[in-house]
């Protein structure tokens, strides 16, 4: 049974339980993961490696990944539950910020852009501002309720979605043009309200419908990215180059709003569809998709649409930097949920805290282990990096308080010239051989300076 | 001398008889009619004038490319005394096993058609016409129960019967030498070898840029991806067929390439075309062919389950329902060894005047057919456009891989190719092969029937078939075979590869699993070899 997320609580740890290797479906929506870690005391000479101790609730991808990594061992017993109240050691590492919530519930951080993109255009300007116009007009409801049925009037017959604000892969999630359809659900929330207090009201969001998504043989998609942000002050963070677009089983028209399956592209509810083959993924990785869209579009196009997208993540970052709770133990690995249109616009759907980790198939699973591995190799309990890499694994350094250039030395701050950021998504992914090199380089370093 | 021109003026002979059935030649009559309002032409020298003002109006260069495009499919010469079954193939015994086994895929489909009481053809009704109308963009939500259908035949049927051919001429009297092959494909024809096909295959030398290569990360764009795009644009602005033809041999930008293989198969998007394709899909509206459910059972079987083309399904149907009703395609069989199945009325058996050719095209899709267009639908998103480019490829390339003949391109002599190149360059992994009862062409004759579609990643595919279209030949998928059946074993293993990622061990009786590696560097590879 699925358990709703609730707000600034973080979960009990369940027992372990097995499940079957590579293809289980779990809910994720509320796992946590702790590391405990004995680090290298710098400057002291340990004749035996210590241990990094950890413990998780997940199953399927990142146990593979943590059981295989060298010199991390499992912990049976573990700790406390309410890791908002307790003192961590300086050497704990936590894979969530507190109030995360800031940024993947979709009624706050609807409020955080808009509030950001105000100050932006009182600071620089109408045209910077519009950079955060990536974000289809949503209202929160139903507190926002009156503005919605403005900004509805004005256009009248398109099409709206509603979604939960926190639930995930795509339950509770329909789609509406009339106002009658929403008035019929408003007066059933309503009339529940009147008769019991203590069920709390779910919020939603009413938000515009993409109507012109960009289509591939006549199916909708979305893409899935991972980014990973090692601190908020100052803002760190990295882009992971695989990633993927999951497809609709069924074929995009307007005609159908009722048909869940066709414009939900979760994976989740497409496993329920009629259509859906379980053997067959619905998804493409991102370097197929890059490499279809250049052979249409062209190379320059595509490179636009990654730049877009790259302004996605920062923007969406730095409107909630200053409301996050900074924690020097915290880490996020974040799956974004970006939608392309016939424009080559991306959209931001959503962004999600615990991105599935659960593997469809072999190329997935292999994803996921590569992602988890880099996620650690970054996260360095280990204490083997310098702090100064650009590149580790399949993750590039995409912001680090200021945008991080592909090429040496310092960025060229004035947005003009040469500078190109320092993304890589969808490109290649030789992460093995730049471990290695990473790795060996860190070693020699080590030796030469001790 | 005499006999190379009387040969020259019977090839142009028979281009011009071709041509002047096309659209090209009317419409190159209405230009040179319009033309004689121009200022610039006088009668006196009006010959000149009107080939002047082709010349400038770029018609001359779209005739050159009708001509090349001809001559790219043109037969081999032959004896003027020859009569049609020569130009189909050469050798009796070739055709008769040809005519055999088609008689077995004939036979095979008759009997699922009694067996399951369904006609060959039937008109369908008009709910249903409307029906199908309605779902044309996305026919693969249909569901029809195909479990009573099963393909006509696979790979490896196939592959039994070459193995069975043998030249009743041919007397292998000597004993075994380590001349002697060893492989499975036991009829004496010509292959090439090293030396011939780096002749044959010079851009593919180490000292010449490729795409797929020379474009890689680490290789900065100076050196040759740059040029080489910019000399790309420019072919493309020429729209010169001969010259594209030539530039693909390094590989085509992934920008370019759907422009340039258009020019190379000489596909341009007329409106006489797009009419023609809807001529098609009306066809394929109002009846219904057996072969429709063979084509459907097939998509759903292959192209539905691949990780990259079950996208691209609907594509799928509508470009093969049209296909198989497509008539035009009949006349490819003026040079390939099959011929078309006929269906004759019931009741009139044998009789000429009551037959006709089943399916329309003449062509019964086996397991794995509709994976020649899967690919395709990356580059093509216009129906009728991919459904031209596609007709083409088949008529060019893909019919050779499936029928039994003794043609340089032919499915027999790409066997032979494999197997000979593996015996000689890598005798000890061919002999161990053998002695564990793995024979190396059961691995890849079924990778060299699909031209190696569905078993390498798409961006190294394409590479593969601008090499295919750029020297017009299937040779490449047999030196492809070759190479990776050598690197999966890691035969290759010397310094030069050591960047390169090797599986450990591999599983034979599947594809090597690392097939997204770098095709051309390994076909470069054996043309250094």
């Amino acid at each position: 049974m699925p358990r709703e997320c609730q707000r600034s609580e973080y979960h009990v740890f369940q027992p372990l339980t097995s499940s079957p290797q590579g293809y289980g479906r779990q809910d994720l929506s509320s796992e946590n993961q702790n590391y405990k870690g004995h680090g290298l005391s710098k400057g002291k000479e340990r004749e035996q490696r210590a241990s990094i101790r950890f413990k998780t609730t997940l199953m399927n991808t990142l146990m593979d990944v943590l059981r295989h990594r060298p010199g991390w061992v499992e912990v049976k017993d573990w700790l406390r539950e309410n890791f908002d109240h307790t003192y961590m050691d300086e050497h704990v590492r936590i894979s969530h910020f507190r109030n995360h919530y800031e940024l993947t519930r979709k009624n706050y951080m609807v409020k955080n852009l808009k509030r950001f993109r105000k100050q932006l255009e009182r600071e620089a300007g109408k045209l910077e501002a519009a950079k955060c116009d990536f974000f289809p007009k949503t209202f929160e409801m139903p507190c926002e309720y009156h503005l919605f049925v403005e900004e509805f009037r004005k256009n009248p017959g398109i099409t709206w979605i509603m979604k939960p604000v926190a639930r995930s892969q795509g339950k509770g999630i329909f789609l509406f043009r009339r106002l009658k359809d929403i008035m019929d659900w408003r007066k059933d929330t309503r009339s529940s309200d009147n008769q019991k207090d203590d069920i709390p009201v779910e919020n939603y969001v009413a938000q515009r419908y993409i109507e012109n998504p960009y289509l591939i043989g006549g199916r909708k998609f979305d893409l899935r990215v991972y980014v990973l942000v090692m601190s908020y002050i100052p803002l760190r963070a990295w882009l992971y180059r695989d990633g993927f677009a999951r497809f609709s089983n069924t074929r995009f028209t307007l005609n159908s709003i009722d048909d869940q399956y066709v414009h939900l592209t979760n994976v989740a509810v497409q496993k329920t569809s009629p259509d859906y083959h379980p053997k067959k993924g619905c998804k493409w990785m991102l370097q197929h998709f890059r490499q279809y869209l250049a052979s249409k579009h062209g190379p320059e196009a595509v490179e636009t649409l990654f730049r877009d997208i790259d302004n996605i993540f920062v923007k969406s970052l730095q409107s909630v930097q200053k409301v996050i709770i900074s924690d020097k133990h915290c880490f996020e690995l974040y799956g974004y949920d970006i939608l392309i249109d016939q424009d080559l616009k991306p959209w931001l759907l959503e962004v999600n805290a615990s991105p599935s980790l659960t593997a469809s198939s072999q190329e997935d699973y292999e994803l996921k282990t590569c992602l988890l591995e880099d996620t650690l190799h970054v996260v360095d309990m280990e204490a083997r990096l310098t702090g100064r890499e650009k590149r580790v694994g399949g993750f590039d350094l995409m912001w680090n308080d200021g945008p991080v250039s592909r090429e040496e030395g310092a960025p060229d701050l004035s947005g003009m010239g040469n500078f190109v950021t320092n993304t890589h998504l969808g490109c290649v992914n030789d992460r093995k051989k730049q471990l290695r090199q990473l790795f060996c380089s860190l070693q020699l370093q080590k030796k030469a300076s001790s | 001398m005499l006999q190379e021109e009387s040969d020259l003026s019977l090839i142009i002979a028979q281009i011009v008889q071709k041509l002047k059935g096309s659209n090209l030649y009317s419409q190159l009559e209405r230009q040179a009619w319009a033309s004689l309002q121009r200022p610039e032409i006088k009668l006196e020298s009006l010959k000149e004038d009107i080939k002047e003002f082709f010349k400038i109006s770029g018609w001359e260069k779209k005739l050159q490319n009708a001509v090349y495009s001809e001559l790219n499919v043109f037969p081999l010469p032959s004896h003027p005394a020859a009569p049609p079954e020569h130009l189909k193939e050469p050798l009796v015994y070739m055709r008769k096993a040809q005519g055999s086994w088609e008689k077995r895929i004939l036979k095979s489909l008759n009997s699922m058609c009694t067996e399951l009481s369904i006609p060959l053809a039937r008109k369908r009704p008009v709910g249903e016409q409307k029906e199908l109308l309605n779902k044309w963009n996305e026919m693969g939500t249909d569901e029809p129960d195909l479990s009573l259908f099963r393909p006509v035949y696979a790979p490896k049927d196939f592959l039994e019967v070459l193995i069975n051919l043998r030249n009743p001429n041919y007397e292998n009297g000597d004993s075994l030498s380590f001349r002697t092959h060893l492989g499975l494909i036991q009829v004496p024809l010509k292959v090439k070898d090293i030396p011939e096909l780096k002749e044959c295959f010079v851009e593919l030398g180490l000292n010449i840029g490729q795409l797929g290569i020379d474009d890689s990360t680490q290789v900065p764009p100076e050196l040759f991806e740059n040029e080489h795009v910019r000399i790309g644009q420019k072919v493309l602005a020429e729209q010169d067929s001969a010259a594209a033809q030539q530039y693909i041999r390094q590989g085509s930008p992934t920008a370019l390439r759907a422009e340039l293989w258009a020019l190379i198969l000489n596909i341009s998007s007329q409106p006489e075309d797009v009419l023609y394709y809807e001529q098609l899909k009306t066809n394929v509206i109002q009846h219904d062919l057996l072969v429709d459910s063979l084509i459907y059972k097939d998509v759903k079987l292959t192209a539905s389950n691949d990780d990259y083309y079950f996208v691209f399904e609907d594509y799928l149907y509508q470009v093969l329902l049209c296909f198989s009703r497509d008539t035009s395609v009949l006349s490819h069989f003026a040079f390939n060894s099959a011929s078309p199945p006929k269906s004759y009325i019931r009741g009139k058996l044998g009789l000429e005047e009551y037959a006709v050719f089943y399916p329309p095209n003449g062509v019964i899709p086996f397991h794995g057919f509709s994976m020649y267009v899967a690919p395709l639908c990356f580059l093509y998103h216009e129906p009728s456009k991919l459904y031209q480019i596609f007709r083409e490829m088949y008529v060019r390339f893909f019919f050779r891989l499936h029928s039994i003949s003794s043609h340089p391109s032919g499915i027999v002599s790409l066997c032979l190719l494999f197997e000979t190149l593996l015996q000689t360059y890598l005798p000890q992994l061919f002999y161990h092969l053998r002695e564990i009862g793995a024979q190396p062409l059961r691995i890849s004759f079924k990778w060299m029937v699909r031209a190696f579609s569905g078993y390498l990643a798409t961006d190294q595919l394409l590479l593969l078939w601008d090499r295919i279209l750029g020297y017009n030949s299937l040779e490449i998928l047999a030196e492809t075979g070759f190479c990776h059946v050598a690197q999966a074993v890691k035969l290759l293993s010397s310094s030069h590869f050591s960047c390169l990622s090797f599986p450990v061990s591999w599983d034979y009786r599947y594809a090597p699993p690392c097939l997204a590696s770098n095709v051309v560097f390994y076909l470069m590879y054996i043309i250094d070899l």
